[in-house]
């Protein structure tokens, strides 16, 4: 049994077979975790300015340009263990640079909440056994993290849900358009407008107090007399809504105040993006956007790094394990064509295409060992099941630490 | 899938009864039910019918692939999110611990399991569909949000 990599799932009940170091077959890992699992479609090489060259010459050119930076940053981290993670940590406290991940633009306000305590929150497990109603927010789990409702949510059976979905749980969608996710609560979806979900969190609030809400007032009745009576609920709160409420994110604090019985899990997309959150939240108090300076921490909307590319503040970016290149708006991505890119990466991705220096690293989860942090908090273990010629990301940064 | 009217017109409609069917029309109805084989008629091998046979062949192709109950998964729908698995209620049954609960199936005896990130379906004779004690169950095309599950 292997951890499947694919989301922030992180489902342990994975088989492979593998023959000739190379993996044929896998069991109960959905298309998208088979995929992962599989690997790469093109393999990374590592390369200085898209020339093949020795890894070693690599690692060396890396350094180079990490050294000769002023000001420094590095990205990504969404698919990387706690181990490569904390690396990094050590890496930009030493260069005195700039630290960002992928949560800036999409879960990161909501889980520093969580780490904060403002709201309450369960493990999945938790979910199997007790969860009555379910609200998937802004979320369509079916699509970015497949086997949630049948691992977790809505399909099981759980010790206080025996007689399963059919009659145990009740699941609701609210979002902007009728999802694979919406597609199965039948009869409980609700379509808001686009950015619409502040305006139906005060009416929802409204109905929840006894007053009329001034949008929708039927079915906000409705929907609060349904969320009223739930023993244990749940908003799966997804990037759809903690992007909608980004600026006010203390509105889902405050209707998590009305609904006592009722508990909101950030649906993490990245494997580990949670982790980085974590690990830097406990090394710094932070969750993203910061920068290093001679031992002192800044946490700052301008280390993100929408705003870092924008505002030309960086002059070199080690990029690991992600694709900004493929997730930024295109008119930051031109800012990267000006300063020196690093990507440490097992696959050949946009990002990678516009680097420098390439550094190929192992698969975590099939070809290297290490810890993740599942979305609801608890830590996987990711193993090892078989070799590869290049070392995980944990070595590299490792490497990268040891020389600069 | 074609209906029965369809099949018939490419028949030979003498009701001749070779097939063991009394009239064209049963055998039309008993090889959309996939209780008889087109072979089955044999008249229709005959060279001059070759094309009717061909046609009739494309008409059947899509339930080709059809378990004894009727069942097709539409592969390329499937994204192995594993909601039949956990949802049919003889994996249920058969599986307490395993598929009943979310988790990885335990044994064989379930009908859903994922292998390569598609559902591969096997047992179908458990299926409740199946057998002299039928019922029309919904419970694995219900839960599937791509319509990667079909009875034909
Ligand atoms: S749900 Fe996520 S972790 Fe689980 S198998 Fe699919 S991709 Fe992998
Ligand atoms: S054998 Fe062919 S032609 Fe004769 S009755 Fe059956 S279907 Fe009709
Ligand atoms: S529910 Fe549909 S998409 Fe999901 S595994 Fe079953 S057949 Fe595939
Ligand atoms: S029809 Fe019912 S019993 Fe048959 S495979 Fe589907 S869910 Fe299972």
């Amino acid at each position: 049994m292997i951890t499947c990599t694919g989301c922030a799932l992180l489902c342990e009940d994975i088989e492979v077979i593998i023959e000739n170091n190379s993996v044929k077959e896998t069991r109960n890992a959905c298309r998208r975790g088979a995929a992962r699992i599989k690997g790469c479609v093109n393999r990374m090489v590592p390369s200085i300015d898209q020339k093949p060259v020795d890894i070693d010459i690599s690692l060396k050119k890396a350094i180079q340009i990490l050294k000769n930076a002023k000001a420094p940053m590095l990205f990504g981290f969404g698919n990387s263990t706690n181990e490569a993670q904390k690396k990094a940590i050590q890496l930009a406290k030493k260069i005195n640079a700039a630290l960002d991940d992928t949560s800036s633009f999409c879960q990161g306000h909501l889980i520093e909440k969580v780490l904060h305590n403002k709201f309450r929150t369960c493990s999945l497990d938790e979910i199997r056994n007790k969860a009555d109603v379910l609200v998937y927010w802004g979320s369509d789990a079916q699509d970015s993290q497949p086997r949630h409702l049948s691992r977790f949510s809505y399909f099981p059976r759980g010790e206080l849900r025996q007689r399963g979905y059919e009659e145990d749980r009740l699941a609701i969608a609210i979002d902007v358009r009728e999802s694979n996710t919406a597609k199965i609560c039948k009869g409980h979806f609700y379509r808001i407008p686009l950015k619409g979900d502040r305006e139906f969190i005060l009416a929802l609030m409204d109905a929840l107090s006894g007053k009329v809400p001034t949008y929708d007032p039927k079915k906000m009745l409705e929907l609060a007399a349904i969320l009223k009576k739930a023993e244990f609920g749940v908003i799966f709160a997804g990037i759809g809504l903690t992007y909608s409420i980004k600026d006010d994110i203390d509105i889902l604090v405050a209707l998590s105040d009305k609904l006592p019985n009722f508990h909101i899990m950030p649906m993490v997309g990245h494997y580990n993006m949670r982790g980085f959150n974590e690990n830097l939240f406990n090394e710094t108090g932070f969750v993203n956007r910061v920068k290093f300076s001679e031992g002192k921490t800044i946490h700052d909307d301008k280390y993100s790094i929408v705003e870092a590319l924008k505002e030309n503040t960086v002059d070199a970016l080690l990029v690991v394990g992600s694709d900004p290149v493929s997730s930024l708006p295109r008119s930051i991505i031109s800012h990267l064509a000006s300063i020196p890119v690093i990507c440490i990466d097992p696959c050949v991705t946009m990002t990678s295409k516009i680097a420098i220096v390439n550094i190929p690293c192992a698969v975590s989860g099939i070809e290297s060992s290490g810890t993740a942090i599942r979305m609801d908090g608890k830590v996987v273990e990711l193993k090892k099941a078989m070799a590869s010629n290049y070392p995980d990301d944990e070595n590299v940064l490792k490497r990268l630490l040891e020389v600069i | 899938m074609p209906s029965v009217m369809e099949l018939y017109q490419f028949l030979p409609k003498t009701n001749c009864k070779k097939c063991g069917e009394s009239t064209c029309m049963a055998f039309a109805v008993a090889i959309l039910s996939r209780k008889k084989k087109i072979s089955e008629c044999p008249p229709i091998l005959e060279t001059s019918f070759k094309k009717q046979k061909d046609k009739l062949e494309s008409l059947l192709l899509p339930t080709a692939g059809a378990e004894e109950t009727g069942m097709m998964v539409h592969h390329e729908l499937c994204t192995g999110c594993g909601n039949c698995v956990v949802a049919c209620p003889v994996d249920v049954a058969n599986d307490p611990k395993g598929a009943a609960v979310g988790c990885a199936p335990t044994n064989e005896k379930v009908i859903f399991k994922v292998v390569d990130g598609k559902v591969l379906a096997s047992n179908i004779k458990e299926c409740r569909r199946f057998g002299k004690n039928r019922v029309l169950c919904y419970a694995c095309i219900d839960p599937c949000p791509t319509g990667a599950i079909e009875f034909v």
